[in-house]
């Protein structure tokens, strides 16, 4: 039982809709194939939609952090966004610091912020 | 009251226990935010299951106490135990390449969390959450 999470191109940036609750399997296929993705279309950015999600736990958090760190490597800039009210309290209360981590409240204002930091 | 659980073996586990929690919190009468707290210490108590005692399990309860409603998470195992509870309870530390925020981070979600441990003898946490 393997799902992997659809990664599209709108010109020079990767758009990437977390729709469902993620399991371990699938988190660490997702960190390999959006770097796969990056390399084969040498995309600028990546903006991360997570409005779905209602619960992030330290180990996807730790993925995230880690895919945020790697697509850095590879030059390219990444936006989260969408996270919701709970996710938010409860990412904190567990001790989780996204830190340097360009965020914005839903996919449009996520897509404006990188465009704008890809212009700069 | 009622009770159910969940046998930790396989990673698969740790998705089955946190939805059940989720579900129970919902039905219980708990908000988004506290359903996402419940949420995120099953699964932070079932990976922990599934890190370092290989399995064991997962129960959840509806408890009451005075007038007061609210969800019991047990998390045991009959694993080699928690060597240094002082550690395990502070911030960034871990001994499995992860954040270090697991337990924690499952004692600031939760109201209440008792920890019974013994060297080659398992693990119980016990943790609940009150309507409030």
């Amino acid at each position: 039982m393997k799902t992997r999470i659809p990664i599209l191109k709108l010109n020079d940036v990767l758009i990437v809709s977390i729709q469902w609750e993620l399991d371990d399997q699938t988190a660490i296929q997702f960190q390999e194939d959006l770097l796969n993705k990056m390399h084969e279309t040498a995309a600028l950015g990546v903006v991360i939609d997570l409005t779905p999600i209602d619960f992030i736990d330290s180990f996807i958090a730790k993925v995230l952090g880690d895919v945020i760190n790697m697509t850095g490597l590879m030059g390219a800039k990444v936006v989260i966004t969408g996270i919701q009210p709970a996710v938010a309290i409860t990412l904190i209360e567990l001790g989780i610091r996204l830190n340097n981590v360009m965020t914005a409240l839903d996919l449009e204002n996520g897509l404006d912020k990188l465009n704008k930091e890809l212009e700069a | 009251m009622k009770r159910s659980s969940v046998e930790i073996i396989t990673e698969w586990d740790i998705v089955a226990a946190r939805q059940l929690g989720r579900n129970e919190a919902k039905k219980a009468g708990f908000g988004t935010v506290d359903q996402a707290r419940i949420t995120t210490a099953i699964s932070e108590l079932a990976r922990n299951i599934y890190l370092y005692a290989g399995k064991g399990r997962i129960e959840i309860e509806r408890v009451t106490d005075g007038g007061k409603d609210g969800i019991k998470v047990v998390a045991s195992d009959e694993g080699p135990g928690i060597p240094d509870l002082r550690k395990v309870m502070e911030d960034g530390f871990s001994t499995s390449g992860g954040l270090g925020a697991g337990m924690p981070g499952v004692k600031r979600l939760m109201d209440e969390f008792k920890v019974i441990s013994e060297p080659n003898n398992g693990t119980t946490i016990t943790a609940t959450k009150w309507l409030h």
